[in-house]
């Protein structure tokens, strides 16, 4: 089946690129002592990180039919079984319609209006990093992420993605030699087909939402990852996802794989160009964890997010679960999300194995017109699973932060507990919070709880802070990064400096 | 929406109301009347809400209405054993009682001697007539505010209704005595009760009202189709207590509307749900003016097949309003619990504070609960929160007391107690107060927990 020559590009081990932040351009702006001046300032920053670059990028016409899931699948030079894979989401996917239950307000997408591949044109594949597009780059050293800074800077592999097709992965030899796979997916397919076969679609299958089965149909690339048996990652594995082509959709698909008793940890980071046209993201990303082993899986989220007026940004619709499988293992999600026109998102944990442990940490700010629909799923079906949930939202402008999420004990899911507990900050006047927990227990020896709380900030706490020289703006900053310490916490090092980096350029005005 | 889907358990009801209109409309006074003609427009395109509708996700509301039952739309009456309902009066509280049979109004004697200047208490139907104007006023415009939401069991409540409750309080005027109502459903034909309930409180008024539901001849199908409306003026008060103990035959939709469109109000709203076989309460509350504060208290012991459903809804639109929400449930054997409480603090709304808490206790392995406390907030300066748990008794607390020599029985029952009494303590009526802590122990003892059977020991004839 495999009728395509390993001509892909090897991609050379380059030192040690990290997610290194553009330090030193921390925001500084007047002192203002009034704490609207604050917020309004807050809300009125453009968006640091708004480029187009100039990549030749291979478009395919826009549309989606079956001959373009074919297409898509030919030229990515996929066999057969992935192909039929992709028929059968797309065959679904047509009968299907988009979710309405949200608390967003999605304007009508017309999906025949989006081209669903787009790779930048390369020649051979390099084989070093000098050989890499200097356009490409440059996109890097702009978003704050030099790969020759990154060479420099702590044990760390990028899996470079721009649109769709991977560019550049580094630091594979280093993880080959513990038999980890880090790869392009597309790659993974031709390579390790059984591994792929075995797990693509187990656990978020292609019928299981509108944009799961959009994304099964049209994937164009994404990470595969596999970490063998009682192996330990030895590095913090890093992607960086960019939408770039105006007018594509990406669809990114990422395959995580954790055998027994290894460990990962996985980062995960956006940031997009600006531009007027919506741009839609609908990404899967599955992670099966095996007995024993532990996945760590962060993510820092900038894409754009669109101008005060609401104009433009990414619509951010993704399916993230993750299959703890065997007994006693691990996984925990945590994220930042600042950017993005909507979220939609809600990384989930299925704890089937006993002892199984489920986290998930949330910063979700939204300014401006954002709007986020963002929370988890804790699907507790083995005994003694635990789960934490700690969501952070901040809303600010005219935007709406909704938390929703679902705690779910099954029958047999004996000990089961829960602990959740999601706070909400309102900074203005025009902005909403939610909150939607669902909490179904169907087991009488499980202890789940949910708290959560909205106000804004403390006026006696501001006043302290006055009190003692701070001015509001900088008082502002340290009750926001102090509000969100405790999943900023739980970010690997390199990422929770990148991660406050984010927190305070969204909440310019040096909140942060 | 699937509206005309076959299975539209309101079709049946349609069907009734287009054979009996004529019946129906000789025995309704203008005011009720004028409520059907609307009601029926928009319920030829409606359905009930059925599991896959958001915010029924547990109560399938078409099943519930899908058998066939009959409506008394002729008015037959029947005679109430008015001992019977005496046997239910609280003790040391001497209430203003009336009965309510199925859906017929039934004066007592003490009732119509002892009420004071300025309350009225009397057949929704004898309301309409004596003061139209009064009645037509508030009757569905309270449910009809845009604030609500206004349901389909509503429409359907205003389309069939010929009878109910009228309870009003003059301004100024604060009576002594609770007033009591007892509904008894009575019927050798599985029967829908369809009430309504309409209640004002004037100006700096209050009121304290009892709500009780009883099933008197269990072993025959009832559904309840209950409407209560809830006005409150500038700076009154009242205090509502909703009592089901019903039977495991009855079905029960309660649509509840409180507003507070005038500064200062206060409600006080508590549902008890001693036993009833699938009921569900929807409680919205409306607070437009400021400075107006919202006490809302369920407790539901839930056994056996049992299903119980409570959504409640308060919304804050005016600044300065506070709102404390708390309920609890113990679900035992094959019960079902289900819990969905909204806060919605409206942009504009400042200085809200608004709290929920949702309790629950599972004590047996089939048990379930399901639980969505939510906040809708669009305001900043607000103070909100919600919180929810879902587990069992403290197994050290248990230990403690069977090392202190209390059966295993015997301890779960006092810790289960225990657990109750903060809700049940809200109850402001010392006498109520008492009988619901013993109804409540005898609910948990196994002992056929009914209201009548509780009146051997504590029986208080006036």
């Amino acid at each position: 089946m495999t009728d395509i020559e390993d001509k892909d590009i090897e991609n050379t081990p380059e030192k040690v690129p990290a997610a290194g932040p553009d330090a030193g351009t921390q925001p500084k702006t007047a002192a203002a002592d009034d704490s609207e001046e604050v917020i309004r300032e807050v809300t009125a920053s453009d968006y640091k990180y708004g480029f187009v670059s100039d990549v030749e990028t291979e478009v395919i016409p826009t549309g989606l039919s079956e001959d373009v899931v074919r297409l898509i699948s030919k030229k990515k030079g996929e066999p057969e079984w992935m192909l039929d894979f992709r028929l059968k989401a797309y065959r679904y996917w047509t009968t299907l319609t988009p979710p309405q239950w949200a608390h967003l307000e999605i304007p009508e997408i017309d999906f025949q209006a989006i081209s669903y591949y787009a790779a930048p044109v390369k020649k051979e594949g390099p084989k070093s990093l000098d050989e890499v597009d200097p356009q490409i780059l440059d996109t890097f050293n702009r978003l704050g992420i030099p790969l020759e800074e990154q060479k420099a800077l702590s044990g760390m592999a990028v899996d470079a993605v721009m649109d769709s097709v991977s560019v550049k992965t580094t630091h594979r030899r280093a993880l080959a030699e513990k038999g980890i796979i880090f790869c392009p997916i597309s790659e993974a397919i031709r390579e390790y087909p059984e591994l792929v076969k075995k797990y693509l679609g187990s656990v978020v299958s292609y019928r299981d939402n509108f944009y799961a089965a959009l994304n099964s149909a049209v994937f164009s690339d994404g990470s595969f990852v596999y970490i063998p048996k009682g192996v330990r990652c030895p590095m913090e594995l890093s992607t960086y996802f960019r939408i770039n082509a105006s007018g594509t959709g990406q669809f990114e698909r990422t395959l995580i794989v954790a055998d027994d008793e290894s460990y990962v940890s996985y980062l995960e980071g956006c940031t997009a160009p600006t531009r007027d046209e919506n741009q839609l993201h609908a990404a899967i990303v599955e992670i099966v964890v095996e007995e024993k082993a532990e996945v760590k899986y962060s993510t820092v989220q900038n894409w754009y997010a669109g101008d005060a007026q609401g104009r433009g940004g990414v619509y951010n619709f993704v399916t993230k679960r993750g299959l703890c499988r065997g007994n006693y293992s691990k996984l925990s999600w945590t994220q930042v999300e600042t950017g993005s026109a909507i979220t939609w998102k809600y990384p989930s944990c299925i704890l089937k194995g006993d002892g199984s442990v489920g986290e998930f940490y949330s910063v979700a700010v939204t300014r401006n017109r954002q709007q986020a629909d963002t929370g988890t799923k804790m699907i507790h079906l083995g005994r003694d699973t635990r789960s934490t949930i700690v969501s952070k939202g901040i809303s600010a402008g005219h935007s709406q932060n909704s938390y929703r999420g679902l705690v779910r004990v099954a029958p047999d899911a004996d000990g089961a507990r829960n602990y959740t507990q999601c706070d909400s900050l309102l900074l203005g006047s025009d902005c909403g919070a939610h909150t939607f927990p669902y909490i179904d227990v169907m087991n009488d020896t499980a202890v789940v709880e949910h708290e959560a709380t909205t106000s804004k900030i403390s006026e006696d706490q501001l006043f302290y802070c006055n009190q003692r020289g701070i001015p509001t703006e900088e008082a502002v900053g340290l009750i926001v990064n102090g509000y969100a310490k405790e999943v900023m916490n739980k970010l690997p090092m390199e990422f929770a400096v990148e991660a406050q980096k984010l927190l305070s350029i969204t909440l310019e005005g040096s909140i942060g | 929406m699937a509206a005309q889907k076959e299975d539209n358990a309101l079709t049946q009801y349609l069907q009734l109301y287009d054979t009996e209109a004529a019946e129906i409309s000789a025995r309704s006074c203008p005011v009720l009347e004028k409520l059907r003609k609307p009601a029926l427009k928009r319920l030829r395109t409606a359905a009930l809400p059925h599991k896959g509708t958001p915010g029924y996700e547990k109560t399938d509301i078409n099943a519930m209405f899908a058998p066939d039952y009959g409506v008394n739309t002729r008015r037959m009456a029947w005679d109430v054993d008015l001992a019977a309902s005496f046997r239910c009066d609280v003790p040391n509280v001497s209430t203003l009682l009336a009965v309510v049979a199925n859906d017929i109004f039934r004066p007592t004697a003490t009732l119509e001697n002892n009420l004071p200047q300025g309350v009225t208490v009397c057949s929704l139907d004898t309301a309409a007539r004596k003061y139209p104007e009064l009645v037509g006023r508030y009757l569905d415009s309270i449910a009809a505010e845009p604030r609500f939401r206004h349901t389909v069991a509503t429409d359907l409540n205003n389309l069939l209704m010929q009878d109910g409750v009228f309870i009003h309080v003059a301004p100024g005027v604060r009576p002594e005595r609770p007033i009591q109502i007892v509904n008894i459903l009575n019927a050798t034909v599985p029967l829908m009760a369809v009430r309504r309930v309409l209640v004002v409180v004037e100006d700096n008024a209050a009121a304290d009202i009892l709500l009780c539901d009883h099933t008197a001849r269990p072993g025959t199908d009832y559904l309840i189709n209950q409407v209560t409306e809830v006005y409150l003026g500038r700076g009154a008060s009242a205090n509502l207590y909703d009592i089901q103990e019903a039977d495991a035959g009855t079905s029960r939709l309660a649509e509840n509307y409180i507003y507070m469109p005038h500064e200062g109000a206060s409600v006080a709203f508590h549902s008890f749900g001693l036993r009833c076989g699938n009921s569900r309460s929807n409680i919205q509350v409306v607070m437009t003016a400021p400075h107006c504060t919202t006490d809302l208290g369920g407790m539901v012991i839930c056994t056996d097949e049992e299903r119980t459903d409570i959504a409640s809804r308060v919304t804050h639109a005016a600044p300065h309003c506070d709102s404390d929400q708390m309920f609890k449930y113990v679900v035992d054997d094959d019960a079902r619990g289900a819990f969905e409480g909204a806060i919605v603090v409206e942009h504009g709304a400042h200085h809200t504070r608004a709290y929920q808490n949702n309790r629950n206790l599972l004590a047996s392995e089939k048990a379930r609960m399901h639980t969505r406390p939510q906040l809708e907030i669009y305001c900043d300066d607000v103070s909100c929160s919600h919180g929810a748990a879902t587990g069992q008794l403290d197994a050290r607390a248990l230990f403690y007391m069977r090392s202190r020599g209390i059966p295993e029985s015997q301890a779960r029952t006092m810790l289960i107690q225990a657990f109750m009494m903060d809700v049940v303590d809200k109850i402001s009526l010392d006498g109520l107060n008492s009988r619901m802590r013993h109804l409540v122990e005898r609910r948990l003892s196994g002992e056929s927990a009914t209201c009548a059977g509780c009146n051997t020991e504590n029986l208080n004839c006036k």
